[in-house]
Parts: C-alpha cells; structure tokens; sequence
C-alpha cells in the first residue's frame, strides 16, 4: 500500500528526515515511536502533503503511485487520512457541514452521489455514539473551543465517517485520559480491516495496549534506528528514549 | 510567499457578473449643477413648492460645505459640475405606468438581474421596487400590501399621493444640512423608496428596492424613507449593481427610517454595485448616510449589510436610539479585493434610559483591498444603564490587503457599559491544509472559511438574501487554483 524508499526532508536547509525507509502492507498496523523533535509530525505532514517542505532525495507510493505527484486533496480522495496532533479550528463552520462537505468530495471523486441528509446524519450520529460524543458536537463550530481531548475524539470521527484506507494518526492518544484513550482505541480498532493500513505514532506504549501493532519502528534524527515487533516498544518503555541514543552513538 | 498563498490569490480573482448595459434610450439632463437644474428637476417631478424649497436650503447650504477629508479612502477630487443629475428612461418620462407598459428592454433587465417582475414570476413573499437609474420603473405587489394598509411606492408617488406624510417626516432624521453628500442628495434626489407601516400592522411580506444604474456619466441619488408606526413590523431588503464601465460614477443615497413605539424595522442590504477592474479602473463610489431613529420606547432596529462592490465604500448605518428600552442593531460584512477600499461601520447613539446596541463587523480584506471599521457609541448624559457591545473581526487575505479599526466611544453617563473585542486573523495555511486534507478543495475551503468567518452576519439576513450573499462572496472568491 505505502513504499517510502530513501526518504530525505528538509526545512529551510536544515535536513529533518535523512533517510527514511519503510514499506507498510494492506490491513497492517505499524507503530512509530520516538523522542520530541525526530521528526515524527514531519514525516505525516509529508505524507499528507502539506507544503513548506523540500523532499531533497527518495520517493513515496502510494498503491504503486508516486505520492509526490498528488495534491493534498488527491491523496484526500484516494483514501489518505491524517489525524492532526495538534487539530485546526475551524470558527463558524459547523462539524457537521465540514464532515458532510469532506465526504460528498470523496465520494464524488469516486464517482459516487451526493448522500442523502438523513441517512449521512444518522450514520455519523451513530458513530459519534460509539465515540461516546454528544450530539451536540455535530452543531458546534470545527474544534472551536473544543478541549483537547475533544479534539483527538472528533479526529477519529472524521476518520471512521470518511473511511480512508491509510490512516495516519499523529499522537492521536496524547492529551486523553484513560478511558477517553480506550475509547478512542476501540474507535480505531473498530476500523481495522485487511483493507485498512494504520500508522500509528505515539509517544507511549500505553496506547499500544489496546492496539496490538504489527511492526514497531523507532525514529530518531529522522531516520528510523530500530524496527521490531510489539515486544519493541515493550522494551523502549523499559530503557527509555536514551537508550536509542546510546545504541546510536555506539 | 509559499504556494498555497499564491492559491490564495488566483482564488479571489474577482468576475463581475452583472456590469452589462442595457441599451435604451434615455432622457438626461446635461452635466452640471445649479439652482436652474434643480429647479428643472422638481419641476418634472411636478413637486409641491415646499419640496423645492426644502432642495434649495439643502443646495444653498451644500455651497457652503467643505468636501469632508477625514476618511481612510482615497480618491481624485470630483468634479460635481461634470456629473449629469437625471437621467430616466425616455419610456419612463411620464412617471410609473402599470407595468405592461413598461420597456420589455427594462423587465428583461431585471430578468437578467434574478428580480422578475412579471406578476407570473415574481419572488413569492417579497415585493419589489426596482429603480432605474433616477426612477422607479415599477413596484410589484402594492395592491396587495395596500389591502393591508400598507404603502409601498417610489418616492415620487409618495410625493404626490402622501404629500403630509413625506412633509411630516422628510429630513427628520438626516437632515437637508446633515453632511456634505446628504445635502448633496437632499437637493438633487431623483426617486427612491418610500415605506409606511401603519399602527399595530406586521408587513405581510418583505419589502425590497433594487437600485440599477446604467446610463453612463450620471450620479444616483436616491432616498428612502421608510416609517415604522406604532407596534409595526417591516422586513425591507436593498440590492444594488451597475454596468463594468472605466469611469467612476457617484452614487450619494440617504435613508431614513423612523421607528415609534413597540415597532420594528428590519433594513438588509446586499451591495454589489461595480467595483472597478482588478487594477482598480472604474466603479462605483458608494456615500451613504443611512439612519435610523427609534422615537419612542422598545423600538428596535437593525441593519444588516453585505458590501462586496463599489471601488470604494463610505457609509456608517446609524441609529438614534431616543426612546426608553430601544434597540439598535448592526451586522456587517465587508469585503474589499483588488483596489477596493471600504470605510463603513455605525454609530450608535444612546438618549433613552436601557437602550441596548450590538455592533457585530466583519472585514474582509484580499488583494490590494482597504478596509475600515469606523465606530462611534454615543452614551448620552440620560441614556442610563445603556449598554453596547462591540465586536470587530477582520480577515486578512495575503499580505497587500490592510484592515483598520477605529472605535469611537464617548459617554456621559457613568451607569452606561460599553464592551468592545476586535481580532485580525489570516486564513491560515493550516485552516486550508487541514480542509483540504480531509478531501475539500483549495477554492471550497477557501470559500467555507470565509462564510464561516461571516456566519454570525448571515444568519441575520432572510433566508433568500443569506443564499444570495453567500453565492455572492463565492463569486468574489472564484478562480482558478494553480
Ligand atoms: N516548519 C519547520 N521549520 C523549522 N523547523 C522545523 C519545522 N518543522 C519541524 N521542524 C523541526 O524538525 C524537527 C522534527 O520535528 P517534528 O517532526 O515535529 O518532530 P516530532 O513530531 O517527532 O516531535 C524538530 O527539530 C523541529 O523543530
Ligand atoms: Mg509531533
């Protein structure tokens, strides 16, 4: 599904990815862990496309198509989502407008119709009721004054009413407590699918209990130093971030 | 500038979709202006005598004013002897006929315009009066509203048909020496609307005007009077736009309306007059002195405007608020792109005892655009426990655009409370990014946030009126993205 091969990024001269490497297949969940700075965001902003970046070396495919060659919205529409770490407010645009308007664009690239009001509004109220979100939410303005918990929730709703097929969550558990963090795991459990891939950045291997991944990687200077099983993060929880460090500098 | 601000830019690449002419002929008075020509004016008008007097203390007064400098805006000095102060359709020179005699070049006009007049096609629940340049061709539905005991005609026919009406209240809340384009306008007026709602009636549909200019090298001048007796209610949309043309023209109206005890007016304009070429060629320049005056108790108020035309905006809606518990109300969007500059905002003027005003404006500012907020509360020495609040947004679009506030406040009064919040915000490339992310287009998000930005705006218009302002900012915003 996703093939990054030799990836270099950087930031007005400064190189932030130096060399990324990682294919990622059809239904797999991959974890990518590693401290503040080493370029976690940056590579799920590349991966969406967000300008401001200089790919100085390697490529991306996405199901065998140059990434690079694709606007924001094109990966949008061809099934790429990111879930913010740190989500945009959007003031005076109602949640239920902006969701409607995402979807209707999907499907029309897809060569789908318009869905019908009633039945997109029950379909996402059901949604949010898993998500144990008030309806109240659908009404209020895109993240406006939501807290950040809220936040991550109505992140995960927006992903399971667009159905994408490579979802990219950017520290999605940060800043939720314990039950919002199962809430919001079995949120995104329930999207899994042979179908479905998932990168899953984090912090914390918390999050990782309750959502097994396949494969976990560690990134650190924006290169990945490490790739393993779930048993890997297990292990990063125990000796800490300066453990990488060390094994770098060795 | 990174690229999706250079999107920005393409998008707001503004098309003017109305500035056709209409190909009619038409009567004009030679340029220039003298008390001859007003004089020739009234006359055509077949005015009583106290009208003309009323013109020639406003014109006698205009020779001694000073054009006013105070204004954000710029523009070459004009020259108001080279301005043509008439000019009608030459089918209309025997005042308003039924309407199967009216030019079909002129209903076609309107036709292309979305305002049909035709009793088949007319907007259900809205009349309308659509002037033409310095008349009014025709006004819909007024058998209808005058069952109710309403009137609803051109000035004009007001003068004729409700002399003691337009005596009683003509000037009495902008006076013929109020400012220096309100006595312009009061001695050279041509037509206009004219609104009574009687004791105790809710108009039993909205009311609305829409003002065309087409005849080149004219000035409009229209005047509104609308009054608001006793326990009324009145709902009246105002719709304006002219022909692309490379030379400036004037456009100098007065409103007025009068509010008594326990009515309400409720004023909305959409403005899409001709906002001059990208490089700032033509357009209309906008004055306009609107006021309103809440006489007596629990009156209550509110404009609501949305200005996306003329090359260049100056006017300041404004309330009296005289009566005890009255009510004044503003809601603006303003949007200025290429070299458009607006200044406009209101003035809120507190007598009565718990008199409440809102203020809620909302610039926007792409291009080369100059857009101003220009404030004032007033808490007048009785006005006790009167309260105002304020609130000033302005949204950036690219960085050659330039917002500006100024909040006036003046109180005399210590129980009175004023509450003012302003912000300036970018669209930002995150707002874009994200929308875009989840699958909505450059051109959409762009347009999604712009509306969100005036949605506490929007939702004070009627309902036909929130569409069109919507389509209309889009049209404002289309182009393409790179
Ligand atoms: N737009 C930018 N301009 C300058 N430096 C940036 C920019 N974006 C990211 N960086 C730098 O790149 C590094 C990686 O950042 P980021 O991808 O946000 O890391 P992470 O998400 O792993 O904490 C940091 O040192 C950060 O300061
Ligand atoms: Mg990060």
């Amino acid at each position: 599904m996703l093939k990054i091969e030799n990836l270099h990024v950087s930031v007005e001269g400064k190189e932030i990815l130096t060399g990324i490497d990682l294919e990622i297949n059809k239904g797999e969940v991959h974890a990518i862990m590693g401290p503040n700075g080493s370029g976690k965001s940056t590579l799920s902003y590349i991966l969406a496309g967000r300008e401001g970046y200089e790919i100085t070396q390697g490529r991306v495919l996405f199901n065998g198509k140059d990434l690079f060659e694709m606007s924001v919205e094109k990966r949008a529409w061809a099934g790429v989502f990111l879930a913010f770490q740190y989500p945009v407010e959007v003031p005076g645009v109602s949640n239920i407008y902006f969701l409607k308007a995402a979807l209707n664009g999907i499907r029309k690239f897809n060569g789908l119709s318009e869905l019908d009001a009633m039945d997109f509004i029950s379909s996402v109220k059901g949604k949010m009721k898993e998500l144990d979100m008030d309806e109240k939410f659908l009404y209020r303005a895109v993240n406006e004054g939501f807290s950040g918990g809220e936040k991550k929730r109505n992140e995960v709703l927006q992903m399971s009413v667009l159905e994408p097929t490579l979802c990219v969550l950017d520290e999605t558990d940060s800043g939720l407590d314990i039950d919002a963090l199962q809430v919001v795991a079995e949120g995104i459990n329930r999207l899994r699918s042979p179908e479905r891939s998932f990168v899953l950045i984090t912090h914390y291997q918390r999050l990782l209990d309750y959502i097994k991944p396949d494969f976990v990687h560690v990134l650190a200077h924006g290169k990945v130093v490490k790739s393993g099983g779930p048993e890997l993060a297990l292990e990063l929880e125990e000796q800490g971030y300066a453990w990488v460090e060390d094994k770098l500098a060795s | 500038m990174s690229a999706s601000n250079e999107n920005l830019k393409d998008m707001i690449g503004q098309e003017y979709k109305d500035g056709f002419v209409t190909d009619i002929e038409s009567e004009s008075f030679p340029p220039g202006l003298n008390e001859d020509v007003i004089r020739a004016l009234s006359a055509k008008k077949n005015e009583p005598e106290f009208l003309l007097k009323w013109r020639l203390e406003a014109y006698r007064h205009w020779l001694t004013m000073d054009h006013p400098e105070w204004s954000f805006v710029k523009f070459p000095k004009i020259d108001f002897q080279e301005i043509s102060y008439y000019s009608a359709p030459k089918s209309m020179e025997d005042g308003p006929k039924s309407l199967d005699e009216v030019d079909p070049e002129l209903i076609s006009t309107y036709n292309k315009l979305g305002i049909p007049l035709e009793e088949q096609m007319r907007l259900a629940g809205v009349a309308v009066d659509a002037v033409f340049d310095s008349v009014s061709v025709a006004t819909t539905f007024k058998d209808k509203l005058y069952e109710a005991g309403v009137i609803f005609c051109s000035f004009s026919e007001a003068v004729k048909e409700h002399p003691e009406l337009i005596k009683q209240y003509l000037g009495t809340v902008v006076s013929q020496y109020d400012n220096f384009y309100a006595a312009l306008n009061a001695a050279v007026f041509s037509d206009g609307s004219f609104v009574y709602i009687p004791k105790g009636v809710r108009c039993p549909m909205e009311l609305s005007t829409y003002f065309r200019i087409n005849a080149a090298n004219t000035g409009q001048f229209e005047r509104t009077l609308i009054i608001a007796d006793e326990g009324s209610h009145v709902s009246y949309l105002e719709g304006c736009t002219a022909p692309m043309r490379d030379e400036n023209q004037l456009h100098a109206a007065v409103v007025e309306l009068v509010i008594m005890k326990d009515a309400e007016i409720k004023y909305s304009t959409v403005q899409n007059w001709y906002p001059g070429d990208e490089n700032g060629v033509g357009g209309i320049y906008n004055f306009v002195t609107k006021r309103a005056e809440c006489r007596e108790e629990n009156a209550k108020v509110s404009w609501t405007q949305v200005e996306t035309g003329s090359a260049i905006t100056w006017k300041y809606p404004s309330v009296v608020l005289k009566g005890d518990n009255s009510v004044g109300e503003f809601y603006s969007v303003a949007l200025t792109n290429n070299y458009q500059q607006a200044d406009t905002g209101t003035k809120m003027i507190h007598h009565g005892k718990n008199t409440s005003s809102t203020i809620i404006s909302k610039g926007i500012s792409a291009g080369h655009g100059q857009n101003t907020y220009r404030g004032l509360v007033k808490m007048g020495r009785k006005a006790e426990n009167a309260r105002n609040y304020t609130q000033c947004d302005s949204l950036l679009m690219g960085d050659q655009c330039g917002a500006h506030t100024f909040p006036y406040i003046e109180t005399k009064n210590p129980s009175a409370t004023i509450e003012h919040e302003a912000s300036t915000s970018k669209i930002s490339e995150d707002q874009l990014f994200y929308c875009m992310q989840r699958g909505i287009s450059a051109e959409d998000a762009v347009s999604m946030i712009v509306n969100g930005f005036c949605k506490e705006v929007f939702k004070e218009l009627p309902m036909e009126f929130a569409v069109e302002a919507q389509a209309l900012l889009g049209i404002s915003l289309e182009g393409s993205v790179g």
